[in-house]
């Protein structure tokens, strides 16, 4: 027993200088993490904002340029260029130098004080889907209200009808930074633990060094052991780095337990490198590890929730996805940090975590076994 | 100098490699389909029968026309009907509702006494792309219910409405904006995976040295090894096109022979980018990583296929001029959608033709250096 603790210990110690000695290592372990935590923090965005206006004025108020004052003001419109030929819309639209089309027509403010209805026409790019919905819905509710507000300050007061007053929980000002940078830690720490195990026996291989490993005294699972430990601190370490930059940087609340977040981290960690490990005992080559890595990292990715919504997908990739390590991390980090979620919310998750990690360990370590056998 | 045999003699020899090579051949032809398929289905951004809870404490006819005319948008679905505002609480914790539709007691008496009737719409903020397209429907809704109720029988109208059209995607289908941005980014993938693979290996198997030793030119070597990978990419464009076209009903309005001739401008820039990797770091695994960060990343990020540049920081939105993939999906979607011809895309057009020169300059270039050695 003290000479398999003996071993395994060397093997770690064996493992840290591989990975510390070479910079370029050091560079992928502790740098590219915050690069990329920054990068998708701030792109992956389905916020709406300073969408491209194009605006066709042929009233010439002061109300009609109040009603572009009153677009663009919040930050949600930009305009980008102004004409007064209807034909233009049109031309930006095709170029998609605007994605937003605005005709204010004459005599907008006679009807508009004559309280008769006043119609402006809009035109919408739907190239993108997401912007064309979310922009449209903004638009007609600040149009609207800006007739509300015009009627109200000329003395007529519309009365009645629904007013709805909608607010949001965990995310008050519905930014998507809250939801996807939590997420983005669940995704570099499955990405870490698969980039340093999923070459790490094949390079061993593929240098013969696995036949001197092999040779000495370590049995195949202290060498899985040896292999596992270092990555498991290193993915830990990581984790730290990228939460202090999503809550000092990015603002993320955490509002859950910290204890619960490491050892949910942890479980994930071990599911993530028995998969680079399984990958890595089933690879000939390194170039093959690499290949099977990022065709699994791929749809593990897509079928996460983080970019993508389970809720709209087919029932059938809804299914494929309760086998996805990531979108069980992705709920629990979620959890944790936006609603402050403890044990009792998430054992479900945590549990199927811990299932994962033991099967794909033990999967890996019996295919290391028959593969050097 | 150049001779058109012996730049035919590298494509042929380049093509009988890639032909032998099983797992060269599933990443040419299986994979963009694969990824089609994938993507194809398992993204889709159209928010549909959003679970809501209710708690109507009113219990009348209106508030029953209500939230009937939220299920009748299709878009909202009640999971549940709450007794309290504490059940309404729990379904949003637990997840089991994304959003709480809460109706005071008096909405009748509110709403038929002229004075403004509060409703209230508790969102699950931790999800808040989804919980931002379900405001805006909920406003749409209530909106609409509003004038139903208000106009019926009366002389008023609201003050100021905007008629909104969308053009391209009238239906703001998800499906119509991934697909077309879809083909660049799998080119993009396809293209930097393959050739990054191609000078690389000729370094690791020692066959550099074979074909320095031949009198072939340089120009030759780089162009022979573009023009299969060149023919494979515009199948593989061919082929998700036509994929996308007839299994997700994707419209095709634009030019077949502009996408033709831009496809080809985006392929030369990108294989040669691969190349030039390839040749730069004469390793195929540190190829292929590179490769995937230079290309994937930021077709999948920074190139307005998902998310939408405009909302991003300003130094995202900077880099994001020098992504290739932003000009070539604007290409693809204003070809497919838009039905665009050159005239709205010489800005696209101009900056493929830029791409293409930098990315086999940049091949050439590399591949020089490496033989003088």
């Amino acid at each position: 027993m003290n000479a398999s603790l003996g071993r395994i210990r060397a093997l770690v110690r064996k493992e840290m200088r591989q990975i510390f000695r070479d910079p370029k290592t050091k560079r992928i372990v502790f740098a590219s993490p915050i690069i990329q935590l920054l990068l998708f923090g701030y792109a992956v965005t389905t916020d709406v904002h300073n969408v491209s206006l194009f605006v066709v004025d042929h009233d010439h108020t002061a109300e009609s340029r109040a009603l572009v004052n009153a677009l663009t003001a919040p930050g949600y419109f930009r305009v980008i260029g102004v004409s007064d030929r209807s034909g233009d819309i049109g031309r930006a639209l095709d170029r998609g130098s605007a994605t937003i089309g605005l005709e204010i027509p004459a005599g907008f403010t006679r009807d508009l004080a004559a309280a008769r209805g006043a119609h402006v026409q809009v035109i919408v790019d739907g190239t993108n889907s997401n912007t064309g919905t979310v922009a449209q819905g903004y638009l007609t509710r600040i149009v609207q209200q800006f007739g509300v507000d015009y009627l109200a300050a000329h003395g007529t007061v519309i009365r009645g009808g629904v007013d709805l007053r909608a607010r949001a929980w965990f995310n008050p000002d519905l930014q998507s930074k809250v939801y996807n940078v939590p997420a983005v830690i669940g995704i570099l720490l499955m990405l870490m633990s698969l980039l340093l195990t999923a070459l790490a026996v094949v390079r061993e291989r593929e240098l013969g060094t696995l036949e001197q490993l092999l040779v000495s005294p370590v049995t195949p699972g202290e060498l899985m052991l040896g292999k596992t430990i270092p990555v498991a601190l290193i993915a830990l370490i990581d984790l730290v780095l990228i939460c202090a930059v999503a809550i000092l940087w990015f603002g993320i609340p955490l509002r859950g337990s910290v204890p619960l977040l490491l050892i949910a981290s942890a479980v994930y960690v071990l599911a993530s490198l028995g998969l680079g490990l399984l990958i890595s005992t089933v690879s000939k080559t390194q170039q093959e590890a690499f290949m099977g890595m990022f065709l699994l990292f791929m749809p593990a990715v897509v079928l996460s929730g983080f970019m993508y919504p389970i809720h709209t997908m087919p029932l059938f990739f809804q299914y494929l996805t309760m086998l996805n390590p990531v979108r069980h991390f992705l709920e629990i980090v979620r959890g944790i940090f936006l609603k402050g979620d403890g044990v009792a919310e998430l054992w479900p998750q945590l549990g199927i975590l811990a299932v994962m990690a033991v099967v794909v360990l033990a999967a890996a370590t019996r295919r290391f076994r028959q593969s050097i056998g | 100098m150049l001779s058109r045999m012996r730049l035919f003699a590298v494509a042929r020899k380049e093509w009988i490699q890639l032909r032998r090579d099983p797992r060269s051949m599933v990443l040419a032809f299986a994979l963009p389909l694969f990824l089609l398929l994938f993507f194809g289905y398992a993204i889709t951004w159209d928010v549909r029968n959003l679970r809501l809870t209710v708690l109507d404490q009113d219990r009348s006819a209106s508030s029953r026309a209500l939230i009937e005319s939220f299920v009748a948008s299709g878009y909202f679905e009640v999971v549940s009907y709450a007794s309290s505002l504490s059940d309404v609480e729990g379904a949003l914790v637990d997840g089991a509702a994304i959003g709480g539709l809460v109706i005071p007691p008096g909405f009748t008496r509110a709403l038929s006494g002229g004075a403004p009737a509060p409703i209230q719409l508790l969102l699950d903020g931790s999800d808040a792309n989804t919980a931002t397209i379900a405001l805006n429907y909920a406003s749409a809704i209530t909106a609409g219910f509003s004038r139903r109720v208000l106009l019926d029988g009366s002389r008023l109208v609201v003050p100021a409405v905007a008629e909104t059209r969308v053009w391209y995607n009238p239906t703001l289908a998800s499906r119509n904006m991934i697909v077309p941005g879809l083909i660049a980014v799998i080119m993009s993938i396809i293209a930097a995976m393959l050739t990054a693979l191609t000078i690389a290996r000729e370094w690791e198997r020692g066959t550099m040295e074979q074909l320095a030793a031949t009198p072939v030119h340089r120009l030759e070597v780089v162009f022979g090894k573009l023009i299969p990978y060149l023919g494979i990419g515009l199948f593989d464009v061919a082929v998700t096109a036509i994929a996308g076209i007839i299994i997700f009903g994707v419209p095709f309005r634009g030019s077949v022979l502009l996408l033709g001739a831009m496809t080809t401008l985006f392929l030369l820039g990108a294989l040669g980018l691969g190349m030039f990797i390839s040749a730069t770091l004469k390793s195929q695994v540190l190829a292929t990583q590179v490769a995937m960060v230079v290309t994937y990343l930021p077709a999948l990020l920074l190139s307005g296929f998902l998310f939408d540049i405009a909302s991003m920081p300003v130094v995202l939105r900077a880099v994001s001029f020098i992504v290739p993939a932003k000009y070539y999906i604007a290409v693809t979607r204003g070809v497919f959608l838009k039905g665009v011809g050159i005239e709205a895309l010489w800005v696209q057009a101009f900056s493929m033709v830029v791409f293409a020169t930098v990315g086999i300059a940049l091949a050439v270039g590399a591949f020089n250096k490496r033989i003088a050695e």
